[in-house]
Protein backbone atom coordinates (compact mmCIF):
# COMPACT_ATOMS: atom_id res chain seq x y z
CA UNK A 1 0.00 0.00 0.00
CA UNK A 2 2.68 2.49 1.09
CA UNK A 3 4.86 1.21 -1.75
CA UNK A 4 2.06 1.85 -4.26
CA UNK A 5 1.69 5.42 -3.04
CA UNK A 6 5.48 5.92 -3.22
CA UNK A 7 5.52 4.60 -6.80
CA UNK A 8 2.73 6.96 -7.85
CA UNK A 9 4.49 9.90 -6.18
CA UNK A 10 7.70 9.04 -8.07
CA UNK A 11 5.83 8.84 -11.39
CA UNK A 12 4.16 12.16 -10.61
CA UNK A 13 7.45 13.93 -9.89
CA UNK A 14 9.03 12.45 -13.01
CA UNK A 15 6.12 13.48 -15.23
CA UNK A 16 6.11 17.00 -13.77
CA UNK A 17 9.79 17.58 -14.56
CA UNK A 18 9.57 16.05 -18.03
CA UNK A 19 6.59 18.32 -18.74
CA UNK A 20 8.65 21.25 -17.47
CA UNK A 21 11.40 20.33 -19.93
CA UNK A 22 8.85 20.44 -22.75
CA UNK A 23 7.55 23.86 -21.70
CA UNK A 24 11.12 25.11 -21.34
CA UNK A 25 11.91 24.04 -24.89
CA UNK A 26 9.03 26.20 -26.11
CA UNK A 27 9.61 29.24 -23.89
CA UNK A 28 13.38 29.82 -23.90
CA UNK A 29 14.84 32.08 -26.63
CA UNK A 30 17.91 30.26 -28.01
CA UNK A 31 19.57 26.88 -28.35
CA UNK A 32 21.75 27.10 -25.23
CA UNK A 33 18.99 27.98 -22.80
CA UNK A 34 16.77 25.36 -24.42
CA UNK A 35 19.49 22.79 -23.80
CA UNK A 36 19.44 23.79 -20.13
CA UNK A 37 15.78 22.78 -19.93
CA UNK A 38 16.23 19.76 -22.18
CA UNK A 39 19.05 18.13 -20.23
CA UNK A 40 18.55 18.89 -16.55
CA UNK A 41 14.80 18.38 -16.39
CA UNK A 42 14.71 15.22 -18.49
CA UNK A 43 17.54 13.67 -16.47
CA UNK A 44 15.88 14.45 -13.16
CA UNK A 45 12.48 13.31 -14.43
CA UNK A 46 13.94 10.07 -15.79
CA UNK A 47 15.62 9.33 -12.46
CA UNK A 48 12.23 9.34 -10.78
CA UNK A 49 10.36 7.51 -13.56
CA UNK A 50 12.98 4.77 -13.69
CA UNK A 51 13.16 4.77 -9.90
CA UNK A 52 9.50 3.84 -9.78
CA UNK A 53 10.10 0.96 -12.23
CA UNK A 54 13.04 -0.22 -10.10
CA UNK A 55 10.79 -0.16 -7.03
CA UNK A 56 8.18 -2.28 -8.81
CA UNK A 57 10.92 -4.72 -9.86
CA UNK A 58 12.39 -4.95 -6.36
CA UNK A 59 8.93 -5.55 -4.95
CA UNK A 60 8.36 -8.43 -7.42
CA UNK A 61 11.78 -9.82 -6.50
CA UNK A 62 10.92 -9.61 -2.80
CA UNK A 63 7.86 -11.75 -3.53
CA UNK A 64 10.14 -14.44 -5.10
CA UNK A 65 9.53 -13.61 -8.73
CA UNK A 66 12.99 -13.50 -10.35
CA UNK A 67 11.58 -11.61 -13.34
CA UNK A 68 11.52 -8.66 -10.96
CA UNK A 69 15.32 -8.72 -10.74
CA UNK A 70 15.53 -8.50 -14.54
CA UNK A 71 13.16 -5.52 -14.52
CA UNK A 72 15.01 -3.70 -11.74
CA UNK A 73 18.56 -4.26 -12.98
CA UNK A 74 17.87 -3.53 -16.62
CA UNK A 75 16.02 -0.33 -15.75
CA UNK A 76 18.92 0.73 -13.53
CA UNK A 77 21.30 0.09 -16.44
CA UNK A 78 19.12 2.32 -18.63
CA UNK A 79 19.29 5.03 -15.95
CA UNK A 80 23.10 4.86 -15.85
CA UNK A 81 23.19 5.16 -19.66
CA UNK A 82 20.94 8.23 -19.53
CA UNK A 83 23.06 9.83 -16.79
CA UNK A 84 26.22 9.32 -18.84
CA UNK A 85 24.99 10.23 -22.32
CA UNK A 86 22.58 13.11 -21.65
CA UNK A 87 25.21 15.72 -20.62
CA UNK A 88 27.61 14.53 -23.33
CA UNK A 89 24.93 14.95 -25.99
CA UNK A 90 24.05 18.41 -24.69
CA UNK A 91 27.71 19.39 -24.76
CA UNK A 92 28.06 18.13 -28.35
CA UNK A 93 25.01 20.11 -29.52
CA UNK A 94 26.14 23.28 -27.72
CA UNK A 95 29.66 23.01 -29.12
CA UNK A 96 28.38 22.44 -32.66
CA UNK A 97 25.99 25.38 -32.33
CA UNK A 98 28.73 27.71 -31.14
CA UNK A 99 31.07 26.56 -33.89
CA UNK A 100 28.46 27.28 -36.55
CA UNK A 101 28.15 30.82 -35.24
CA UNK A 102 24.97 30.79 -33.15
CA UNK A 103 25.22 33.67 -30.66
CA UNK A 104 23.64 33.32 -27.22
CA UNK A 105 20.63 35.66 -27.07
CA UNK A 106 21.09 38.55 -24.66
CA UNK A 107 24.55 37.45 -23.54
CA UNK A 108 26.37 39.79 -21.19
CA UNK A 109 29.73 38.08 -21.85
CA UNK A 110 31.04 35.54 -24.40
CA UNK A 111 34.62 34.57 -23.61
CA UNK A 112 34.59 31.65 -26.04
CA UNK A 113 33.82 33.94 -29.02
CA UNK A 114 36.59 36.30 -27.82
CA UNK A 115 39.09 33.45 -27.69
CA UNK A 116 38.01 32.05 -31.05
CA UNK A 117 38.18 35.49 -32.70
CA UNK A 118 41.72 35.89 -31.38
CA UNK A 119 42.98 32.55 -32.68
CA UNK A 120 41.42 32.95 -36.14
CA UNK A 121 42.94 36.41 -36.66
CA UNK A 122 46.34 35.16 -35.47
CA UNK A 123 46.72 32.01 -37.54
CA UNK A 124 43.82 32.04 -40.08
CA UNK A 125 43.15 28.37 -39.41
CA UNK A 126 39.56 28.77 -38.21
CA UNK A 127 39.78 26.02 -35.61
CA UNK A 128 40.30 22.35 -36.13
CA UNK B 1 48.16 -9.38 -17.82
CA UNK B 2 46.77 -7.19 -15.04
CA UNK B 3 44.67 -5.25 -17.56
CA UNK B 4 43.35 -8.53 -19.01
CA UNK B 5 42.26 -9.82 -15.57
CA UNK B 6 40.57 -6.54 -14.64
CA UNK B 7 38.69 -6.32 -17.95
CA UNK B 8 37.57 -9.95 -17.70
CA UNK B 9 36.25 -9.54 -14.17
CA UNK B 10 34.36 -6.35 -15.02
CA UNK B 11 32.86 -7.98 -18.13
CA UNK B 12 31.80 -11.02 -16.14
CA UNK B 13 30.15 -8.88 -13.45
CA UNK B 14 28.19 -6.95 -16.08
CA UNK B 15 27.20 -10.23 -17.76
CA UNK B 16 25.97 -11.55 -14.41
CA UNK B 17 23.94 -8.40 -13.80
CA UNK B 18 22.28 -8.59 -17.21
CA UNK B 19 21.40 -12.30 -17.01
CA UNK B 20 19.74 -12.54 -13.60
CA UNK B 21 16.63 -14.68 -13.57
CA UNK B 22 18.01 -17.16 -16.11
CA UNK B 23 17.74 -20.15 -13.77
CA UNK B 24 18.05 -21.26 -10.15
CA UNK B 25 21.30 -23.24 -9.96
CA UNK B 26 23.56 -20.52 -8.55
CA UNK B 27 22.19 -18.33 -5.71
CA UNK B 28 18.72 -18.83 -7.15
CA UNK B 29 19.35 -16.35 -9.95
CA UNK B 30 21.65 -17.88 -12.59
CA UNK B 31 21.74 -21.22 -14.42
CA UNK B 32 25.05 -23.11 -14.72
CA UNK B 33 25.14 -22.95 -18.51
CA UNK B 34 24.74 -19.17 -18.35
CA UNK B 35 27.69 -18.90 -15.92
CA UNK B 36 29.98 -21.03 -18.12
CA UNK B 37 29.03 -19.13 -21.25
CA UNK B 38 29.55 -15.85 -19.40
CA UNK B 39 33.07 -16.82 -18.35
CA UNK B 40 33.95 -17.81 -21.93
CA UNK B 41 32.60 -14.58 -23.39
CA UNK B 42 34.30 -12.46 -20.71
CA UNK B 43 37.65 -14.10 -21.47
CA UNK B 44 37.29 -13.32 -25.18
CA UNK B 45 36.15 -9.73 -24.59
CA UNK B 46 38.82 -9.23 -21.92
CA UNK B 47 41.50 -10.31 -24.37
CA UNK B 48 40.25 -8.03 -27.15
CA UNK B 49 39.44 -4.94 -25.08
CA UNK B 50 42.23 -4.96 -22.50
CA UNK B 51 44.19 -2.09 -24.04
CA UNK B 52 41.05 0.02 -24.55
CA UNK B 53 39.54 -0.45 -21.10
CA UNK B 54 42.63 0.01 -18.90
CA UNK B 55 45.17 2.69 -19.74
CA UNK B 56 48.12 2.29 -17.32
CA UNK B 57 46.15 3.90 -14.52
CA UNK B 58 45.21 1.65 -11.63
CA UNK B 59 44.05 4.37 -9.23
CA UNK B 60 40.40 3.38 -9.65
CA UNK B 61 41.09 -0.10 -8.23
CA UNK B 62 41.04 1.45 -4.77
CA UNK B 63 37.63 0.71 -3.15
CA UNK B 64 37.83 3.94 -1.11
CA UNK B 65 37.41 5.84 -4.37
CA UNK B 66 34.28 3.82 -5.26
CA UNK B 67 32.73 4.64 -1.89
CA UNK B 68 33.66 8.31 -2.37
CA UNK B 69 32.08 8.21 -5.84
CA UNK B 70 28.84 6.73 -4.50
CA UNK B 71 28.79 9.29 -1.70
CA UNK B 72 29.37 12.05 -4.26
CA UNK B 73 26.48 10.80 -6.44
CA UNK B 74 24.01 10.49 -3.59
CA UNK B 75 25.07 13.57 -1.62
CA UNK B 76 26.30 16.76 -3.33
CA UNK B 77 25.51 15.67 -6.90
CA UNK B 78 21.89 14.72 -6.33
CA UNK B 79 21.35 17.79 -4.18
CA UNK B 80 22.67 20.08 -6.94
CA UNK B 81 20.59 18.24 -9.54
CA UNK B 82 17.44 18.87 -7.51
CA UNK B 83 18.42 22.52 -7.03
CA UNK B 84 19.13 22.85 -10.76
CA UNK B 85 15.66 21.61 -11.60
CA UNK B 86 13.94 24.01 -9.24
CA UNK B 87 16.09 26.77 -10.74
CA UNK B 88 15.10 25.83 -14.30
CA UNK B 89 11.47 25.55 -13.19
CA UNK B 90 11.67 29.10 -11.84
CA UNK B 91 13.18 30.39 -15.08
CA UNK B 92 10.70 28.50 -17.27
CA UNK B 93 7.79 30.05 -15.39
CA UNK B 94 9.10 33.62 -15.01
CA UNK B 95 11.26 33.82 -18.17
CA UNK B 96 14.03 35.76 -16.36
CA UNK B 97 17.42 34.97 -17.90
CA UNK B 98 20.76 36.76 -17.98
CA UNK B 99 23.03 34.42 -19.95
CA UNK B 100 26.70 34.48 -20.88
CA UNK B 101 29.62 32.20 -21.73
CA UNK B 102 32.47 32.27 -19.21
CA UNK B 103 35.78 30.47 -18.86
CA UNK B 104 36.91 28.56 -15.75
CA UNK B 105 40.19 26.79 -14.97
CA UNK B 106 39.42 23.87 -12.65
CA UNK B 107 43.04 22.68 -12.67
CA UNK B 108 42.32 18.99 -13.32
CA UNK B 109 44.82 16.98 -15.37
CA UNK B 110 43.34 13.60 -16.37
CA UNK B 111 40.80 13.07 -19.16
CA UNK B 112 38.50 11.07 -16.88
CA UNK B 113 38.50 13.83 -14.27
CA UNK B 114 37.71 16.59 -16.74
CA UNK B 115 34.94 14.47 -18.31
CA UNK B 116 33.37 13.86 -14.92
CA UNK B 117 33.55 17.53 -13.98
CA UNK B 118 32.08 18.65 -17.33
CA UNK B 119 29.18 16.20 -17.00
CA UNK B 120 28.55 17.28 -13.42
CA UNK B 121 28.57 20.94 -14.45
CA UNK B 122 26.05 20.30 -17.23
CA UNK B 123 23.64 18.67 -14.80
CA UNK B 124 23.93 21.28 -12.03
CA UNK B 125 22.32 24.70 -11.50
CA UNK B 126 22.21 27.05 -14.46
CA UNK B 127 25.38 25.89 -16.21
CA UNK B 128 26.13 24.00 -19.45
CA UNK B 129 29.56 22.99 -20.74
CA UNK B 130 29.96 24.41 -24.26
CA UNK B 131 33.61 23.84 -25.12
CA UNK B 132 36.93 22.69 -23.72
CA UNK B 133 40.45 23.94 -24.34
CA UNK B 134 42.33 20.68 -24.72
CA UNK B 135 45.78 22.17 -24.10
CA UNK B 136 45.05 23.77 -20.74
CA UNK B 137 41.90 21.81 -19.70
CA UNK B 138 39.92 25.04 -19.33
CA UNK B 139 36.16 24.75 -19.65
CA UNK B 140 33.84 27.24 -21.37
CA UNK B 141 30.53 27.32 -19.55
CA UNK B 142 27.20 28.75 -20.69
CA UNK B 143 25.80 30.33 -17.55
CA UNK B 144 22.09 31.12 -17.56
CA UNK B 145 22.24 33.77 -14.82
CA UNK B 146 25.62 35.52 -14.81
CA UNK B 147 26.65 36.85 -11.41
CA UNK B 148 28.04 40.41 -11.72
CA UNK B 149 30.33 39.88 -8.73
CA UNK B 150 31.99 36.86 -10.38
CA UNK B 151 32.95 38.86 -13.48
CA UNK B 152 35.15 41.32 -11.56
CA UNK B 153 38.02 38.86 -11.21
CA UNK B 154 39.52 36.96 -14.20
CA UNK B 155 39.69 34.01 -14.57
CA UNK B 156 36.41 33.40 -12.80
CA UNK B 157 36.50 31.59 -9.48
CA UNK B 158 35.30 27.97 -9.88
CA UNK B 159 33.21 28.13 -6.71
CA UNK B 160 30.66 30.41 -8.41
CA UNK B 161 29.93 27.79 -11.05
CA UNK B 162 30.49 24.35 -9.62
CA UNK B 163 30.87 24.72 -5.86
CA UNK B 164 33.10 22.02 -4.39
CA UNK B 165 32.94 19.68 -7.42
CA UNK B 166 36.62 20.04 -8.47
CA UNK B 167 37.77 18.95 -5.00
CA UNK B 168 35.43 15.95 -5.07
CA UNK B 169 36.55 14.94 -8.57
CA UNK B 170 40.20 15.32 -7.58
CA UNK B 171 39.66 13.07 -4.57
CA UNK B 172 37.82 10.45 -6.65
CA UNK B 173 39.88 10.09 -9.82
CA UNK B 174 43.22 11.90 -9.44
Amino acid sequence: MILDILIFVFIGIGLFFNLLAGIGLLRFPDVYTRLHAGTKCTTFGSIFLIGSVVLIGLNMWWENDTNGSVLAIHSAAALIAILLTNPVGAHAIARAAHRSGVQPVGAVIDELAEKRGKTTSDSQTGGD
Amino acid sequence: MRAFVITTIVCFLIYLLLTTGSGSDFLGLWSNIELIFGILLSLIVGFIARTVFVKNNYRLLNPVRWILFLGYLIGPFFFSLAKANLDVAYRVITGKINPGIVKISPGLTTDLGITMLANSITLTPGTLTVDIDEDTNDLYIHWINVDKKALEKKPIDCSYICGSFPQWVRRIVE
